[in-house]
C-alpha cells in the first residue's frame, strides 16, 4: 500500500484499522472482470454490417455501458468485430489485422456473412465462406444485418464467455 | 439529336468502319462499330460540336459466348443527349484501342472490364486487376469460368 494523501485513512491518529486496507479476493475474478469491462473493439467493418456496428456505438444503444469503444488501431484493440463480408483479396488484411492485436483478444464474427459466407454462399468466387476460415471466433451473430441488441447481446454473451476464464493455477 | 442522324453521320465519316444501328430494345440506340476504329470514332464523337460527348457514363464488357462485346454509354453535358457505342470481339483474340486519352474515365473502367471478362486495351495508360487480387488467375465473368478449388490455402 503507497502513502495516502494527507488526512486520509491510514494516517496516525485515523481510527480506521490497518486490516481494513487489505483486499482479499479470487485473481481470475478480478482480472475476468477488468477485461470483460473494457472490451476495446477494433473500429474496423467490411459491408452493410458496419453500418449496424456504427449504430450500436452511437448514442441510442450506447455500447460504451459495456467498456465497449472503438480504436482505431489494432494495436489498442481488445476485440475484432468482423462486421460484414470477407472477400479473399480481404482476407489476408483481415488475418494482419487480427495479429497485430496483442493478447488477449477475441473475435465476433458478426452477420451472415461472416459466420458462413451469408448470401454469396452458393455461386460467388471471391468471397471467404466464413471469416473463421482464416481467424479464430468466439462468438457468432446470426442476422443479416443483426440489429444493435443482437449485437449488444453478442458482446454480453463475449463478458461471460471471459468470465469462466482461468488465467492462474494449473491449467487444464 | 436523334440516334438515325447521328448514325448517318458517322457512316458517312468513318464508311465501314461503322457497321449497324441498334435501336430496336436499346435505350439508348447503339451504334455499333469496327473495334479498330473505336478511338478515332470516339474523339469524334466527343470533339464535334454537334455531338460533344463529354461524358463517359460506362464502359462495360460483354460476353456472349461465340465473342465478346465492349459497350460505351456516353452521354453530353451541353446537349444533353445520349447515345450507346458497342465493339463486337473475337473470342480468342479480345483487344481493341482504349480511350483513355479521350475520356479519363475509362481507365477505371477498362481496367474492370480486363479483370473480369480478359479484354485487352491497347495502348492503356494502366492496365491492371482492379477488383480481384493480382495473382488471381482467369477472368470470372466470362461464361467457360472455372472456380478455382482453392485460393491461397482457403476454399472458394
Amino acid at each position: 500500500m503507497g502513502p495516502h494523501p494527507a488526512g486520509g485513512p491510514g494516517e496516525e491518529g485515523s481510527e480506521m484499522s490497518p486490516e481494513a486496507q487489505v483486499l482479499v479476493g479470487n485473481a481470475d475474478l478480478f482480472v475476468n472482470w477488468s477485461r470483460k469491462s473494457s472490451l476495446w473493439y477494433l473500429l474496423f467493418a467490411t459491408a452493410c454490417c458496419g453500418i449496424e456496428l456504427m449504430q450500436a456505438g452511437a448514442s441510442r444503444y450506447d455500447m460504451d455501458r459495456f467498456g465497449a469503444v472503438f480504436r482505431a488501431t489494432p494495436r489498442q484493440a481488445d476485440l475484432m468485430l468482423v462486421a460484414g463480408t470477407i472477400t479473399h483479396k480481404m482476407a489476408s488484411r483481415v488475418k494482419r489485422l487480427y495479429d497485430q492485436m496483442p493478447e488477449p483478444k477475441y473475435v465476433i464474427s458478426m452477420g451472415s456473412c461472416a459466420n458462413t459466407g451469408g448470401p454469396f454462399y452458393k455461386d460467388s468466387y471471391c468471397v471467404v465462406k466464413g471469416v473463421d476460415l482464416i481467424i479464430p471466433v468466439d462468438v457468432y451473430i446470426p442476422g443479416c444485418p443483426p440489429r444493435p441488441e443482437a449485437l449488444i447481446d453478442g458482446i454480453m454473451k463475449l463478458q461471460k464467455i471471459i468470465m469462466q476464464k482461468k488465467n492462474f493455477g494449473a491449467k487444464a | 439529336m436523334e440516334a438515325q442522324a447521328l448514325f448517318d453521320m458517322l457512316k458517312g465519316k468513318f464508311g465501314d468502319a461503322v457497321v449497324e444501328l441498334q435501336e430496336e430494345g436499346f435505350t439508348p440506340a447503339f451504334v455499333v462499330v469496327a473495334p479498330a476504329s473505336v478511338k478515332e470514332i470516339s474523339r469524334f464523337l466527343r470533339d464535334d460540336p454537334a455531338l460533344s460527348f463529354d461524358s463517359l457514363m460506362c464502359l462495360s464488357g460483354v460476353d456472349y459466348k461465340e465473342k465478346f462485346a465492349v459497350a460505351y454509354h456516353l452521354h453530353s453535358m451541353e446537349h444533353r443527349h445520349a447515345i450507346g457505342m458497342k465493339a463486337f470481339l473475337p473470342r480468342e483474340t479480345p483487344s481493341l484501342p482504349t480511350v483513355d486519352d479521350v475520356w479519363p474515365a475509362a481507365n477505371f473502367h477498362e481496367r474492370e472490364a480486363f479483370d473480369l471478362f480478359g479484354i485487352v486495351f491497347e495502348g492503356s495508360k494502366d492496365l491492371r486487376r482492379i477488383l480481384l487480387p493480382e495473382d488471381w488467375e482467369g477472368h470470372p465473368l466470362r461464361k467457360d469460368y472455372k472456380y478455382p478449388d482453392f485460393y491461397r490455402g482457403i476454399k472458394v
